[in-house]
């Protein structure tokens, strides 16, 4: 299999996936977040447990989930609950080890927009608002963000916090304090952007193929290098196999 | 005694222009034959409360229903955006006020347990609180760190769906819980609307499956199907091919008229709307059994 046989959502999941670790209890968003945590419970991760903000604990779901609170989620499920019973006893309370993120604009600290472009009373463009980020990103013990590679994306400074990563850097973030530790990583389609002491996002590895001036230039402000930049391992017949034949195969999100 | 009424007695009877509504349900139950009825008999000014306004809102805020809309995220959920209710924000005719889903639970919460405000760690997102004063900030009485609180949401009505309920308004409900209970308990008058009407023996089989109690009830309406397009755990699926058309359906003023004019004022009721469905939808949109296991709650005669 040459390595250009997969396409960028494909490698952001595989590269997501690596990030979980055995036995994390992971609040799952749809779409990419759920079938990276999919795939990490196939392969080198069989007890991630999978947390909905539903509402739902240890999901097993028999198809890939419409919505967050899709019925599928719930027939196999180790337990559910009211939402301000998972908002409350499992995140605020510190049951959860790793949130999943995304947003319109990521900024150079890992801070998030979801919520306007421009002035928020007066706004150029209303997105969704922040649902559960605003807590998730906050008491998850750690997050990952996971977006395409856009300059548009990636802006030196958000128009409007909804979810925070290190703020302005340095003790910010640990001087509100949040009980998290924040974004520990970023996966794109070029690359993986990870915090360095400040709290600044710095590119830590490159996905094959692809150059520093690449990502550089998909990112809007003057991008620091770690001291040695790794190149991520290119995705493997198996996960692409369990992705295309089992998880998506019908490539909704792949 | 039986609270059994017709959806559109009960909209009748606990609607007025003005209200503040709560249509619960977090993307699941969404008791859309109830926005369905509220746009047919023309209320206006409402205030419309809901985590995720979903398209229900979209329709009402479009039908001219709404003056403002409460929410913590305001999208087509897993699809994409809600036109009107964006372009409403964007152009500024319609009020609005933001909450994270942490806070916007919380509100109902506080105002289902009597209380006045619900406490919350911080967050360190401090832009909502700037934008929302309703967010506010208290000293923490036992410790050092502040602590956000927000206030009571106290509906004046909510309109909860579940699967079963007898005729008095004691309620099971399975699957996806969301804000169900809080809203109803939240609310100064609750209409139910229910996929079955079951006697009060097989509510007492499983007390423990009841999530709403007859006494917070005012009407108890049978409405089958109530939630399409949106899902009812063991009963039916998503309609996802119709939130993937909402876009084009709610393109703009003639497309969103003609939805209207055919699913809303065409049909009398949700029976009708259904049976307009037609059979293929009904089939695409069946579910498979996947049971539970009896529990043993005990027998305490003396035999």
């Amino acid at each position: 299999m040459s390595e250009l046989a997969y396409n960028a959502n494909e490698l952001m999941v595989i590269n997501a996936a690596r990030l979980l670790q055995d036995g994390d209890q992971v609040f799952v968003g749809v779409g990419i977040p759920n079938l990276a945590c999919n795939l990490a419970r196939r392969t080198h991760a069989p007890h991630l447990q999978m947390i909905y903000e539903a509402g739902v604990i240890g999901a097993q779901p028999e198809r890939l989930p419409l919505s967050i609170g899709d019925p599928t989620l719930v027939s196999g499920a180790l337990a559910v609950c009211s939402m301000f019973d998972m908002f409350s006893f499992y995140l605020q309370r510190g049951n959860i080890d790793v949130g999943f993120l995304g947003g319109a604009q990521i900024d150079q600290f890992g801070n998030i927009n979801a919520t306007v472009i421009g002035d928020y009373f007066h706004p150029k463009v209303r997105l969704p608002g922040s649902g559960g980020s605003m807590e998730i990103a906050a008491w998850a013990n750690r997050c990952y963000i996971i977006t395409p590679h856009q300059k548009r994306r990636f802006p030196a400074r958000v128009d409007f916090h909804t979810s925070i990563g290190f703020l302005e850097g340095g003790d910010a973030r640990a001087k509100t304090g949040v009980r998290g530790t924040g974004p520990q990583a970023v996966v794109t389609d070029l690359c993986i952007l990870k915090p360095n002491a400040q709290g600044e996002l710095i590119l830590a590895a490159l996905h094959p193929g692809c150059t520093y001036e690449q990502v550089q230039a998909n990112t809007g402000w003057p991008l620091k290098q770690a001291p040695h930049v790794e190149f991520t391992a290119a995705p493997t017949q198996e996960e692409l196999k369990i992705l295309r034949e089992d998880l998506d195969p019908q490539r909704i999100y792949i | 005694m039986s609270k059994l009424v017709s959806l559109s007695e009960a909209i009748q009877s606990y609607v007025y222009d003005g209200d503040t509504i709560y249509a619960a349900g977090f993307t699941h139950l969404i008791p859309f034959a109830a926005g369905h009825e509220i746009i047919r008999q023309g209320r206006k000014g409402l205030t419309l409360a809901r985590a995720t306004p979903d398209l229900i809102y979209d329709l009402m805020v479009a039908a001219g229903c709404a003056r403002k809309v409460i929410f913590s995220y305001s999208g087509n959920p897993g699809v994409g955006s809600l036109k009107w209710l964006r372009e409403g924000i964007q152009d500024g005719t319609l009020e609005w006020e933001e909450y994270s889903h942490f806070g916007m639970i919380s509100r109902l919460q506080a105002g289902a347990s009597g209380l006045p405000f619900m406490p919350m760690r911080q967050t360190g997102a401090v832009d909502l609180e700037r934008v929302n004063p309703q967010y506010k900030r208290v000293k923490d009485p036992y410790g050092e760190q502040d602590v956000i609180v927000v206030p009571a949401l106290n509906p004046d009505v909510a309109i909860v769906h579940v699967q079963r309920a007898d005729r008095e308004g004691n309620a099971h409900i399975w699957g996806i819980l969301g804000e169900q209970r809080e809203a109803a308990f939240a609310a100064k008058h609750v209409i139910l609307t229910a996929e079955e009407i079951v006697d009060e023996s097989m509510i007492r089989s499983d007390p423990n499956r009841t999530l709403i109690p007859a006494m917070i009830v005012d009407a108890v309406c049978h409405v089958p199907y109530c939630a399409h397009p949106s899902y009812t755990q063991g009963y039916y699926d998503r309609d996802n091919e119709f939130y993937l058309k909402w876009g084009e359906i709610s393109k703009d003023e003639a497309s969103i008229k003609a939805y209207m004019d055919e699913w809303v004022f065409g049909v009398r009721d949700r029976n009708e709307y259904w049976q307009k469905l037609g059979e293929e939808t009904h089939r695409r949109l069946h579910v498979g059994q996947r049971l539970s296991t009896p529990v043993n709650y005990g027998s305490f005669t003396d035999e």
